[in-house]
C-alpha cells in the first residue's frame, strides 16, 4: 500500500472505526436490464442480462465468448443495446423505450480496456492528463502527479507510453482512468498477463482506492484468484446470460451450468452420484458408473447432499499419467487403467485410457517417448481433487 | 535562355496552394470516408478515386465547361468577380484540386482507418468530444499518411499537364506551368532547353519523394505497442 492512498483514507475514515459504506447520492447503483444481439462475431450471439451493482467490486466471471466485454461496452455506451435500460444513480444512461442514449463522453465512466489502449504518441504523464482537459493546466499537473505517485509510476512521467513495461502500462492505464474520478469503473481483465507479484501489488492499490471512492466497479476476469481477492459480488456469465450471482464462495463453489464447462473445454465429462460428503475437509466422494464398474472420485465440496446427481468435468491436461503405481502423492485420486489408443495432435499426444470409464489424457511428445507409452500399456491416472469440476446435470 | 523561371515559380506556387488546400479539404473528406457507416459510402469513394483513372483531358474538359460562362457556377463567379474562372490561376487551382484529390484523400483515409479503434473508445470514455479525439489522437497518429498525401498531391500538381492545358491554356505568368513549357520547347524542337527543364522537374520530384520516404522511415508507429 502506498502513502498517499493511506493518507487519503485515514482522513476520510477519521475517528469512527467503521467507514460508512454508502450515503445515498454519493454511492450510486448501476441498474441495468438490456439485450444486444450480435451476428457479426461468428455464430449468432445474444447478450441478455439484468443486474444491479452497488458500490465496490462486482466481478464478471465466465468463459471467453460469454459476453463480458460486450456487457461493459454497453454500459460504457460504446455499444448500443437493442432494448432495455441502463441507469446509474438518478441518471438514465440508456433507455430504448424513451430513446435516451447518453453519449460516451458524458457518462464519466472509467474504462480500462483489455489491451489498455494507451495513447502511444503521448508520454505517461500526458496519458494520465488526457481525461482532465476541463481543468486548468496547474490543477491537471497536480492531480496527474498525485495519481502517478499513488500508483508508483511517478518516475515514468516523461517516458513514452511505448517504452514502458507491461506492469507499468497497466498502472498507467489505471492511473489515466482513476484520475478522472469516474462515476463507475469498468475493468476488463486489467491484470491479465502480469506476474503474480505485480498482480498482488496492483490489487492492493485497487482495493485501497476502492475504500476511499465508493463507486460501482465492474471487473471482468478469468482468474479465480482475482475473484476471491477482490470479489464482494460475483456474476457468472455464460453464453450471454447471467447464470449465477452472489458472493464468490456461493457462486464459485456452486455446481456450474454444464454449458460453461463445455465452453471451458472439458474433454472428460461423466455423470456422477454423490456418495459421501466431508464438509470439514471441503471435499466429497462421487461415484461414476462406467462399463467396467463404478469409479470413485474425491472432488471438491459443492451444494447438494448425498445422493445428488451431478456431472464431473476433468480437463485432459489436468491428468497425470504414471507407468508404475505412484506412492507418496498429495493427489487423492489414483486410478489404474490401460492405454487403449494414442494419437499425436500437433505437439501434444492424446491418450485414451480405459479405467472402467474411458478418459482422455494429454501429454507432451517427450513424456510419451520417455515413458515408452503404447496401446495396451498398464498405467495409473493421477487426478487432483480440485481438477474435478462439478456441474449440474 | 534555358529554363523558364517564371513558369517554374508559377508551378511551385500552384503546387503549394493546391497541396495546402487539399490538406485542409482532404481531412474532413478522409475522416468521413474512414469512419462513416453509410451504406452508399463506396459511391463517394469511387468519385474521389475517379481522377486516378480518368484521362486528364476529360477532367479538364468538364472543369472548363463548369467554370465557363454558360454554367451556373461560372455565371455565379462572373457576377461575383466580373471575369471568368477559365484561363486564370484560380481556375487552375480548382482544376488541380479535383485532379489531385485522391492523392491526398486516399493516404489520409488509409491512415485514419488504421488507428486502433480502442484508442478512439478510450478517448471518448475520458470525456473527449469527437473533434478533440480527431485532433489529439487521430491526427498525431496519422502524421505519416498526412505527409505522404500532401507530398503526393504536391508532386502530382507539379507535373500535371492535361488539366492545366485544358483549363488554363498557356498564358505566361498566369497559367503557363513547367510541363506546358516543356511541351512547347519540344514542339519548337528546342530539345536542349526541354531537357534542362525536364531535368529540373525530375530533380524536384525526386527530392520531394525522397524527403517523404525519409521522414516516414522514422519511428512513426501507428497504434499502440512498443
Amino acid at each position: 500500500m502506498n502513502e498517499s492512498l493511506k493518507a487519503q483514507r485515514s482522513v476520510e475514515s477519521g475517528s469512527p472505526p467503521v467507514v460508512p459504506r454508502d450515503d445515498g447520492a454519493r454511492a450510486p447503483r448501476i441498474e441495468a436490464r438490456f439485450r444486444k444481439r450480435n451476428s457479426s462475431a461468428g455464430p449468432e450471439f445474444t447478450l441478455d442480462v439484468e443486474f444491479s451493482a452497488g458500490t465496490g467490486f462486482t466481478i464478471l466471471f465466465g468463459p471467453s465468448g460469454a459476453g463480458k466485454t460486450t456487457l461493459l461496452d454497453c454500459v460504457a455506451g460504446l455499444v448500443t443495446p437493442d432494448a432495455g435500460r441502463i441507469s446509474v444513480g438518478e441518471q438514465i444512461w440508456f433507455d430504448a423505450a424513451q430513446r435516451v442514449g447518453l453519449p460516451v463522453a458524458k457518462r464519466h465512466v472509467g474504462y480500462v480496456f483489455q489491451n489498455l489502449a494507451l495513447f502511444p504518441h503521448l508520454t505517461v504523464e500526458q496519458n494520465v492528463e488526457y481525461g482532465l482537459a476541463h481543468l486548468p493546466q496547474a490543477m491537471r499537473r497536480k492531480q496527474a502527479s498525485a495519481m502517478l505517485q499513488a500508483l508508483h509510476i511517478a518516475h515514468l512521467a516523461q517516458s513514452s507510453a511505448r517504452e514502458i513495461s507491461g506492469g507499468e502500462r497497466q498502472r498507467t492505464a489505471l492511473a489515466r482512468t482513476l484520475v478522472t474520478n469516474p462515476a463507475i469503473l469498468l475493468l476488463d481483465e486489467p491484470l491479465a498477463a502480469l506476474d503474480a507479484a505485480t498482480k498482488a501489488k496492483i490489487i492492493d492499490d485497487l482495493r485501497a482506492w476502492n475504500r476511499t471512492h465508493r463507486i460501482p466497479i465492474l471487473y471482468v476476469t478469468h482468474s479465480r484468484e482475482e475473484v476471491f481477492a477482490l470479489g464482494e459480488q460475483v456474476m457468472m456469465l455464460d453464453a450471454g446470460r447471467i447464470v449465477a450471482q452472489g458472493t464468490p464462495h456461493a457462486v464459485i463453489s456452486a455446481p456450474l451450468q454444464e454449458t460453461v464447462a463445455q465452453l471451458a473445454g472439458f474433454e472428460n465429462i461423466f455423470d456422477a452420484l454423490v456418495e459421501a460428503v466431508s464438509p470439514g475437509r471441503g471435499t466429497m466422494t462421487c461415484r461414476v458408473n462406467g462399463d467396467g464398474g463404478p469409479l470413485v472420485l474425491e472432488t471438491p465440496l459443492v451444494r447438494g447432499g448425498v445422493g445428488a446427481s451431478l456431472r464431473v468435468g476433468i480437463r485432459a491436461g489436468d491428468i497425470l499419467l504414471a507407468t508404475a503405481p505412484p506412492v507418496g502423492l498429495s493427489a487423492r485420486n489414483v486410478i489404474p487403467g490401460r492405454i487403449s489408443a494414442l494419437e499425436q495432435r500437433d505437439v501434444i499426444v492424446s491418450a485414451r485410457v480405459k479405467c472402467r470409464v474411458e478418459m482422455e489424457v494429454h501429454l507432451t511428445l517427450a513424456a510419451r517417448d520417455s515413458l515408452q507409452l503404447a496401446p495396451g500399456k498398464e498405467v495409473w491416472l493421477v487426478i487432483k481433487t480440485h481438477s474435478c469440476h462439478l456441474m449440474q446435470q | 535562355m534555358a529554363i523558364d523561371w517564371q513558369a517554374f515559380w508559377l508551378t511551385l506556387q500552384l503546387a503549394v496552394t493546391v497541396s495546402a488546400i487539399l490538406l485542409l479539404l482532404g481531412l474532413p473528406i478522409a475522416y468521413w470516408i474512414a469512419y462513416s457507416r453509410w451504406n452508399w459510402k463506396f459511391l463517394v469513394e469511387a468519385v474521389v478515386a475517379l481522377p486516378i483513372v480518368l484521362p486528364p483531358t476529360v477532367l479538364g474538359f468538364y472543369v472548363l465547361v463548369a467554370l465557363g460562362p454558360r454554367s451556373p457556377l461560372g455565371r455565379w463567379w462572373i457576377s461575383l468577380t466580373g471575369h471568368t474562372l477559365a484561363f486564370t490561376f484560380s481556375g487552375l487551382v480548382i482544376g488541380s484540386i479535383l485532379y489531385s484529390l485522391p492523392f491526398a484523400v486516399q493516404p489520409f483515409a488509409a491512415s485514419f482507418a488504421s488507428v486502433d479503434r480502442k484508442l478512439l473508445a478510450a478517448s471518448a470514455t475520458l470525456g473527449a468530444s469527437k473533434p478533440r479525439t480527431f485532433l489529439r489522437v487521430i491526427v498525431p497518429l496519422s502524421v505519416p499518411g498526412l505527409i505522404t498525401g500532401t507530398a503526393l498531391s504536391f508532386a502530382h500538381t507539379m507535373g500535371e499537364f492535361g488539366v492545366v492545358l485544358m483549363v488554363g491554356g498557356n498564358i505566361p505568368g498566369v497559367t503557363r506551368t513547367v510541363s506546358i513549357d516543356i511541351f512547347d520547347r519540344v514542339q519548337a524542337s528546342d530539345y536542349a532547353a526541354a531537357n534542362q527543364t525536364a531535368l529540373l522537374l525530375l530533380a524536384v520530384s525526386f527530392a520531394m519523394l525522397a524527403i517523404v520516404y525519409g521522414l516516414n522511415r522514422k519511428a512513426w508507429v501507428v497504434g499502440p505497442g512498443k
